[in-house]
Order: structure tokens, then sequence, then C-alpha cells
């Protein structure tokens, strides 16, 4: 039953994860770019959305308005800071990107101040729902595994079944070759950016509720991210979904179990020591072991 | 005509040190950026309100803080101690909010014999065995509050109990804390990555599986406004009650909101503790700041005070360190929390209070003393120190 709830917990954590993954590893793959400032389109996701939902009074809406302002913030990104950085060494791209969560960081500081924001759940969500007897769930949570789902559905029509998506994998799978049949490159990247930044923005103005709305609240999920796209393989969708779900199951099932099997083997103080470190680094041992067996990840796309 | 000037900038350099007064040098190490800088915010400006108070004289000498951000991180603020006493000389290092940056600054402060006033943190090495004569608290030792939460769990006959709790120094003394004064069964205890583990949902679920009559949490900052929610979205909200130790104050209630109400914890100042320092404090403070000062701004408002005291007890010799620490050990000047003592370990002596969240004539919500839990509490680690 407790197994039940935490591959809940996971799953829905992995979710989340694949929403900054996906916009994370289309980018990566497709333009071959280091885009550390991914994290800030969460962070932007979320102050928007808690920001029109206090002025509209509506959840709902307030979230699709935040989803629509970090889709242009991330347009405009592109345009006017990112179009210098494409074809340039990676190095030059972390620079770069680094220093734009500086000025993201900075810029939520002067509008929004230092604070932090607070985006309440609303009310027919905020309850606990018996999902099977005796067993309760937050129905928020619910919520985003069920939104999550669908987008990745959306993600997998879109990038599968349409032109767009068609340009999506080919660009992936070789850049200069869809340049060279005539396909305006540069707008495919704007419109890719943007899409990868909404889908950030979505993902951090989901978990704004149950975490919190603050001034680089990005950049620890971000790492995750990263080792999602690296497990999944970069630049692939199905890669990052699966190593996204995976990743958010070891690390929440390792961290609610791990204590209790450590006990069996040790003493309960030697356990509760070693547990939450061992469990901490659970995901990156994981990472670790893909990269040894498979050094281009879970699902590579194609060959550069 | 350059000749002039520069005759005159070598006349002003050779004037410089006999007319220039001398100055009290204080360091102040906090956190000021990152999730957490609301909590460095408020202590400083406590401190500067106290610094107000005192019309920016230190024991009469004019006086000058430098201010550094720990960013929350025990090497950042071992390297920001070290600067300030070899660089900046100063004669002494306030602030520190948690408790891994403390022990990490704490040899380089007292191995030069530079005085360091902790304004929060109280990991229980400091009161035990590392204890300094160059140390004092205006805090608490990490295990008194939550061992008056364990006190008040057993009155409200709590039976068994299930401790939430971050993995580092502060977060181990606290449960420690509370299991060694709670009468009843613990049935769990869990500890979550610091300070990046923002989501519960493993460890709530994991409470709620456990079925106890009462869960215990330590969660300083942000990651208390994140905890509360996410407890009262699990639907555990009026199913287990929670007890809380620095989980909730006056910077984190306004986003914690209603989740917070009846929500009971400990705490050695409350904001409405009826002596005139504190009356003063907290009144001075909404003059200049607008808002509420939290329990770290008033304890950052003592340290100012405490080192007033000594620097008045050696009219201003600098040099006199023993006398300067049998004068801080008094404990002399007016604490804004009410009279305490101070240990052999210097750490304080002093009463624990009941602090509940209840809404005021305005509707706002604010915390407000209930009881007093215990009386002339002294930590449990102070005779492990080797100072008498």
């Amino acid at each position: 039953m407790l197994l039940l709830e935490q591959c809940l917990n996971g799953l829905q954590f992995g979710l989340l994860l694949f929403l900054l993954a996906a916009g994370l590893t289309l980018v990566f793959g497709i333009m071959d770019l280091v885009n550390l400032a991914h994290g800030s389109f969460y962070m932007i996701g979320a102050y928007c959305a808690a920001t029109f939902a206090a002025v509209t009074g509506s959840f709902v809406l307030g979230a699709l308005l935040g989803l629509v302002a970090t889709l242009i913030v991330g347009m405009m990104v592109d345009v006017l800071a990112l179009r210098r950085l494409y074809g340039r060494d990676h190095l030059d791209q972390v620079l770069g990107t680094f220093g734009l969560i500086l000025f993201f960081n900075e810029l939520v500081r002067l509008i929004w101040g230092p604070a932090g924001l607070s985006l309440p759940v609303p009310g027919w969500l905020s309850a606990a729902v018996e999902i099977l007897p005796g067993i309760y769930y937050p129905s928020y949570r619910i919520a985003i595994i069920v939104v999550a789902l669908l987008v990745a559905l959306f993600l997998y029509i879109v990038v599968m079944r349409t032109r767009l998506g068609m340009l999506i994998r080919a660009g992936a799978a070789n850049r200069e070759m869809v340049g060279a049949l005539g396909i305006n490159i540069k707008r495919l990247y704007t419109l890719v950016f943007g899409l990868g930044a909404a889908l950030a923005g979505l993902a951090g103005l989901m978990q704004a509720p149950i975490l919190t709305v603050q001034i680089g609240m990005g950049e620890n999920i971000l790492i995750l991210a990263f080792v999602v796209i690296i497990i999944g393989g970069i630049g692939s969708i199905r890669g990052a979904f699966l190593a996204a779900i995976f990743v958010g199951l070891v690390d929440t099932v390792g961290r609610a179990f791990l204590p209790d099997l450590l006990r069996l083997a040790m003493s309960p103080a030697a356990a509760a020591t070693l547990a939450p470190a061992l469990s901490s680094m659970l995901i990156y041992l994981l990472m670790a072991l893909v990269l040894v067996l498979r050094p281009e990840g879970l699902f590579p796309v194609g060959s550069k | 005509m350059k000749t002039i000037v520069v005759a005159g900038a070598v006349l002003a350099l050779a004037a410089g040190p006999a007319v220039a007064q001398k100055r009290v040098k204080i360091g102040f190490v906090s956190t000021f950026s990152g999730p957490t800088a609301a909590i460095g915010n408020d202590m400083r400006n406590s401190f500067e309100l106290a610094l107000d108070h005192l019309d920016r004289k230190i024991g009469g000498i004019p006086v000058e803080v430098i201010y550094e951000d720990d960013q929350q991180k025990p090497d950042i603020g071992k390297q920001k101690t070290e600067k300030l006493i070899e660089s900046d000389h100063v004669d002494f290092i306030a602030g520190y909010i948690w408790s891994n940056v403390l022990l990490a600054s704490l040899k380089p402060a007292v191995d030069t014999k530079t005085f360091l006033i902790s304004a929060n943190a109280g990991p229980s090495l400091i009161a035990g065995e590392l204890c300094s004569p160059y140390f004092f608290s205006t805090s608490w030792q990490n295990d008194q509050t939550p061992q008056a939460v364990g006190l008040y769990m057993n009155q409200k006959n709590v039976k068994n109990a299930f401790l939430i709790g971050p993995n580092y120094a502060a977060g181990k003394d606290m449960l420690a804390g509370v299991k060694s004064t709670f009468k009843g069964q613990v049935v769990g205890e869990e500890y979550t990555k610091w300070p990046d583990q923002l989501d519960f949902s493993a460890e709530l679920s994991k409470a709620r599986a456990a079925k106890p009559d009462a869960i215990f949490v330590f969660y300083p900052g942000a990651a208390g406004v994140q905890f509360l929610n996410q407890y009262a979205q699990a639907g555990l909200k009026g199913q287990i009650p929670l007890y809380t130790a620095f989980t909730i104050d006056e910077l984190t209630l306004p986003r914690q909101g209603d989740n917070a109400i009846g929500v009971p914890g400990a705490q050695q100042w409350v904001n409405d503790l009826p002596n005139d320092a504190n009356k003063k404090f907290v009144a001075d403070y909404h003059v200049k700041y607008k808002g509420s000062p939290s329990f770290y701004g008033a304890q950052s408002y003592d340290a100012a005070n405490l080192i007033n005291s000594a620097v008045v007890a050696v009219n201003g010799d600098l040099s006199k360190k023993d006398e300067m620490v049998k004068a801080m050990a008094k404990a002399d000047f007016k604490s804004v929390r009410g009279a305490f003592r101070y240990g052999n370990n210097h750490f304080p002596i002093q009463n624990f209070y009941l602090q509940n969240v209840v809404k005021d004539q305005t509707d706002k919500l604010v915390l407000k003393t209930v009881a007093t839990i215990v009386s002339d509490d002294q930590d449990r680690f102070h005779d492990k120190c080797p100072m008498k």
C-alpha cells in the first residue's frame, strides 16, 4: 500500500522532471545549445502564474496566462540573446546562459522583491482523495500527473505526426541537412526554444503550490533535468520521458525505503546516517552506470 | 601646484592616525542571497536597529559593521569569517543562522581570540566539547527548543510521534532534543537532504502509514512554508496534529497563511513578550521596516547589546579580552526576551514559551505567547564543556 503511494509520488516527480527535460533535450539536441538558463523559465512560469492568478482570482486562468508569458519570454530570449551563441563553443554557451541565470534572478528580484510569492492550490484541488480503500492521495498531485501525461501525449503527436515534428526530428538527427533543404532554421529554432521554455514554465507553475515561488528555484531541479537527458539520450523526447519517470521513481522510492533496507543489514544509528547520504547519491550512481553501459544514453538519436 | 597637492596629501596621511578616532569593527556573517536571504535581511535590520538605539556607538566608540554573505554554505562561511579576521581585523563577529556554517567558522575565530557571538545557530558540539571563552550565544543550544516541544507533547498526552527534519547538524540536534524529553514512543524518524530537498511527499506518506498521534518537524526558512503546504495538501491537517520547532515565524507566516493556524511551537522569544526592551524593539522595527521582526532578528538585536555591554565594561580598551569575557558572561544588558543568565559554556539559561498562531482583531495572522513551558532551562551539554 505504502509502496503504491510512494510510486505515485515518484511518478508525479518524474513527470514534472520530464516537462523540464523535454525542452532542455530539444534545445540541446536540435540547436546543440547548452542552456543553463532553462531553470530560469521554470522560475518565470511560476512567478507569472502566481501574479496572474492573484490578479484574475483564478488558478487556471493564471496558469494559462503564465504559460503564454513564458512562451513569449522564451522566444524573446532566443531572438535577442541566444542567436549570437549558436554555433559557438559549448563553453561560450555555458558562460552566456549562466549570465542569463544571474540576469533573470536579478530581474525577478527587482520586479517581485526578494521574499518570494505563494500560489495557493485552487479550492477544488486542495483535499486528498481516496484512490483505493484506505489510501489517500493529494488531488493536486493527481492533477499534475494527468496534465503532464496529456502534455507528453501532445508532444508525442506533435513530434511524430506533424510537419513541425518532422523538422524537429530531422534537426536533431542532422542539422546541416535540414538547413540545406531550405528550411528556415532560425524560425524553427525560435519556435522550439519558445516551446521548451513554455514546458519549463508549465513545470514551474504546476509545482509552485507544492513547493514555493522564489528566486533561484529552478537551479537545483535543473541538475536533475540534465541527468534525465543524459540517461535518456540527448535530443530524444521518448528517452527523456522514460528516463524522467525512472529518475523520479528511483529518487522517491529510494528515499522512502533505503533506510529500512539498510536497517536490516546494520545498526539503526549507522543506517540513519548512511541512508540519506546514499539515497541522495542514488540517481547519480544510476547515471554513471548508464554512461558506462550506454554512453549515448538509453535512446540515442541518430548520429551527428 | 602639483607639489602643493602632493605635500597636502602627505600631510593628510601623516595626520591621519592621530586625528581619526578609533572604531569598533564588527563582522556580521549571515545568509543574504538565495531562498533564505529573508532571514539574513531580518537579522541585519535588527542589528542595525540596535545600533541606532545605541546612537551608532559601541561603548561610546563609533562602530563599523561589515556584512558578509555565507550563501548558506559552510565553506563560504568559513572563508568569509577568515577574511573578516585576517584582512578586516574585526573585534567581534556576530550572526550565523546555520549550525553547519557556524561549526566550520568557529575555529578561525576563537583561535585568534576574536569574539564570536552566535545570533542563531547553537550546535551541541559548541555547547559541549568545543566550547570556548570567546564564544557566546544570544540564542539557544539547538536541543533546548525541541526539548521544550517534547515536554509540551507530554502535556498533551501524545503517546507516539513521527519525527521529520533536515539531514545536517541542527536537524540531528533538533530530533535528538525532542527525543530526550518526549516520553512517548518514536514510531519513525526521517532525515531529508538539506537544503535542496523541497518535496516531502515520500516522508509524509511514511508518516501517514505509521499512524502516529503526532508529527514533529523542524524546517527553518522557506522549507517550513513548503512542509506546511504539503502537510495540508496531503490531508493530514486535522488528522495528525503537527508540533514544530523553528518552522513558523514572522518571515514564513505570511506565506504559510491559514495552514499555520493552531500549529504550536516553542520559542525563547515571541514578539508579544511584555518587557520594555522588547516593546521598544518591536515598535521601532515596525516604524523603520514596516513589518514584524522574527526571533532571528530579536537574537541579533541582543547580540549588538551584548557586544556593547562588553566594550562599556572595559571603557573601550579592546585589548582587555579576559575582562570582556567576564563582562559578557554576566549578560548585563536588557535582553528583549527578558532577563537571562549564562551557563559555564556561554549558552543562555532561559525560559521557553509555547507560541501559537492566531488571528488578531484585524484578521491578520500573528504569533502569540500562550504559556511558559519551562523556566530557567539549561542545555544538556554544558557538563561536557571543560570551562567551569
